[in-house]
């Protein structure tokens, strides 16, 4: 059934009771049925209802994401699951923090093009900057890609996290 | 009513009595020591002490499939524990519901590589429903109940709790199971009234109809095989079911084509693969089931019920797909049909008739008979004969065998045939009688096993001999392993390889040194009477049913191939396999 040519991207949210093991729980799902993890986050967000929110944003056919929803609705402590690329219009962001070394005209380049791209810079030494950058993540791919050649060392990402357009609750 | 203090011990033995469990399945050990103590204290919950912890699952699988009601298991930690595993993944592939206790170090040596630890929860969360580490005695009532829950509402499934020793021996409030409610898990159980409205309308232009039914119909209750009935009657259409759903719809009646899938008839694989309406219910579409994907059943609308929504769109698309319980749907359907007073095409259904009984008249299940040696499918004929008049389970190992016993005994009620489908289970057929037995302690239950399968779990004769459970392993004993043989012939240029029982054990021998009786049959001429003799014996008897070495099971369907591409056992030259079929297997 898998045809390679109708391959999608989405961003599925998924609240869960933050209860022990809850996140290997999604993540055995993903390895053990092989399903692609693209990127994924979590994080408790209500503390008196103890849920923490799941956003994996994942590849595959589009009967193999409808699997990885039904698949996640099933798992038992599981609240919602919730497609952001179908269901509803989302907006998704991402933040990376980036080190560039280095001296000379590079680093001046590098200090040039962050502020192009509303990075901050939150360290620094006299040859190396972290930047902090947020948007979406092609965004933040179009900034490492800049800082490949002045002086790119190291880069963690955030990946991505998601949230609906509009007044509703997911 | 004031509060009750009791130690975690008491409160898993409280539970376990709420929650109506009159039997348990287990082995003790360090870690689940204080539980045995205040099981020791108490005479409500009878314990069944196995030989192994696999054999614990299975017979609370037996016990479960065999009553309705979930079956419950008590191990210690670290190798309690990795000996359930296998048991529970069985449960979980054929959504036996199952509560599996397991101990486990104190909380502080959690994580310290302890003596008897194991990552318990870790390891069993791929194969269980849902599992629970306990990390006071005030979780404890809650998850107690809460695992009953899960473990049977929904699609069911085994659920594991795992219960550090020091919270065996902590004190905290009982709570009855009234007052727990799971905070997320609500499965569905009714289906969506339009969906099943534009099933019937579509059940109501069909020509050349099939029911497809599965195990969902037996997990659902005696209910959901009644209402299947009333069903299949309204409408005179043809009825197959997978392995797991073999009982739900009785084998006498002349709508009933048998069993479908690899191993399946004739007319039942032919008939889903020409069929123009195919109504699925409480099956997955198993790649046993299906053949190869691509031609399954090409012409045809499929209508999917099933009460997980992940099984549905899994494998094969369904036109209409019903979330839901099979009983609680049938009975919806059953309704709308009969308020919409449907009118089927009742020239094209006869037509239909006709084919299906053209492919009948090719009676795919006959093997050539003999007067020396026992045919295996003989040997399962006449044991069908024989005790098909008692109320006799069957429960079977995994291999040829269980094919020719899922071919040859028949089944007109539910809850009567117990046998490991999805995971394949070498050694569940002993411990599964076993938990019948119990369950069921007039009854005739009968072990149908290979003496390849029957070597996985031998052991627990002993519980047989110890607890009074009158099992019969009816040994059908060609010396290979029979199917893996088979596989070699069909796909590997007949190179045996290991698939030779060297070795065995004189079985006889064998069952008399349990203090069990031992029984051989050679010719078929004194089949019968060995037979009645294994029937008429009080106690366990090892049947030792001396068969064909190089017969094979058939018909088949070839990996890779289609439902109408069969292999039937007069014409095996058929046998081809493609290279991609090879890697099916």
């Amino acid at each position: 059934m898998s045809n390679e040519s109708n391959i999608e991207r989405h961003t599925i949210a998924v609240l869960v009771d933050n209860e022990a093991g809850v996140l290997a729980r999604v993540i055995g799902l993903f390895s053990g049925r092989g399903y692609n993890i693209e990127s994924l986050t979590v994080a408790e967000v209500d503390q008196a209802e103890h849920t923490s929110r799941i956003t994996v944003v994942t590849v595959g056919t589009p009967m193999v994401i409808e699997q990885i929803k039904a698949q996640l609705a099933r798992l038992v402590p599981v609240h919602k699951v919730v497609d952001l690329t179908v269901d509803t219009k989302a907006v998704e962001r991402e933040m990376a923090l980036i080190k560039v070394s280095g001296s000379g005209d590079k680093r001046v380049e590098a200090l040039r093009l962050s502020d192009a791209f509303r990075a901050r810079v939150i360290d620094t030494t006299h040859n190396s900057f972290v930047f902090e950058v947020t948007g979406a993540p092609d965004k933040i791919d179009a900034f490492i890609g800049l800082m490949r050649p002045l002086g790119l060392v190291d880069v963690s990402r955030t990946g991505v996290v998601a949230i609906a357009r509009g007044p509703e609750a997911m | 009513m004031a509060a009750q203090e009791l130690t975690g011990a008491e409160i898993v033995i409280k539970a376990l009595v709420d929650q109506g469990v009159d039997t348990i399945f287990g082995y003790p050990g360090g870690a689940v020591l204080p539980i045995y103590d205040a099981l020791f204290q108490q005479n409500k919950i009878r314990h069944v002490l196995v030989r192994h912890e696999q054999g614990a699952v299975h017979a609370a699988e037996g016990y479960a499939r065999s009553t309705g009601k979930p079956g419950v298991v008590l191990v210690t930690s670290g190798p309690g524990a990795t000996n359930a595993v296998t048991g529970l993944t069985d449960a979980l592939m054929d959504s036996i519901p199952l509560v599996c206790l397991t101990g486990q170090v104190a909380t502080h040596l959690i994580g310290n590589d302890a003596f008897q630890e194991c990552d318990t929860v870790g390891i069993t969360r791929p194969c269980t429903k849902h599992n629970w580490l306990v990390n006071s005695a005030k979780e404890l009532t809650r998850v107690m109940h809460e695992a009953f829950y899960v473990a049977t509402n929904g699609r069911p499934g085994p659920v594991v709790i795992d219960i550090p020793k020091n919270v065996q021996f902590e004190k905290a409030e009982y709570v009855g199971p009234q007052n727990v409610v799971h905070k997320t898990y609500r499965p569905k159980v009714k289906g969506d009234v339009e969906a099943i409205k534009a099933a019937v309308d579509l059940i109501a232009t069909a020509k050349k109809p099939i029911f497809y039914t599965g195990g969902g119909i037996i997990n659902s209750g005696p209910f959901a095989s009644q209402l299947l009935r009333e069903f299949v009657k309204l409408t005179g259409f043809p009825i197959t079911s997978t392995l797991m759903g073999l009982g739900a719809f009785p084998a006498s009646d002349k709508q009933w084509l048998g069993m479908l899938g690899m191993h399946g008839t004739y007319e039942a694989n032919n008939a889903m693969h020409d069929c123009d309406v195919m109504i699925n219910i409480g099956a997955r579409f198993d790649d046993r089931v299906t053949g190869r994907i691509d031609a399954f059943a090409p012409n045809s609308k499929k209508i999917h019920i099933d009460i997980d929504a992940s099984s549905i769109n899994k494998i094969i698309h369904a036109d209409i797909g019903i979330v839901g319980d099979a009983g609680h749907v049938l009975e919806d359907m059953i309704r709308i049909w009969k308020s919409k007073a449907v009118k089927i095409d009742k020239s094209a259904l006869a037509d239909w008739w006709k084919q299906i009984d053209h492919w009948r008249d090719r009676r795919s299940l006959d093997y050539k008979k003999s007067d020396e040696i026992i045919k295996p499918q003989y040997a399962i004929e006449r044991l069908y004969q024989l005790t098909k008049d008692r109320e006799t389970y069957i429960t079977t190992e995994v291999g040829q065998h269980q094919m020719w016993a899922a071919q040859h005994y028949h089944f007109e009620k539910p809850n009567r045939w117990l046998t490991s489908g999805g995971l394949g289970t070498m050694g569940y057929g002993l411990p599964a009688a076993i938990g019948v037995q119990i369950a069921h302690p007039d009854a005739l239950v009968i072990d149908i096993a290979g003496e390849a399968s029957i070597q996985m779990c031998i052991q627990e004769i002993s519980t047989a001999m110890q607890f009074m459970a009158p099992v019969k392993i009816f040994i059908l004993n060609n010396e290979y392993m029979g199917m893996v043989r088979q596989w070699q012939e069909l796909l590997h240029g007949g190179r045996y390889s290991h698939s030779y029982s060297e070795s065995l054990p004189d079985f006889v021998k064998l069952a008399e040194a349990f203090g069990a009786v031992g029984i051989r049959a050679k010719t078929p001429g004194e089949l019968d009477d060995k037979i009645k003799q294994m029937i008429d014996t009080p106690g366990p008897v090892v049947f030792d049913c001396v068969v064909d070495k190089f017969e094979n099971c058939y018909p088949m369907i070839p990996s890779g191939a289609a439902h109408n591409e069969m292999i039937l056992g007069d014409d095996p030259e058929a046998a081809m396999v493609t290279e991609e079929g090879k890697m099916l297997v």
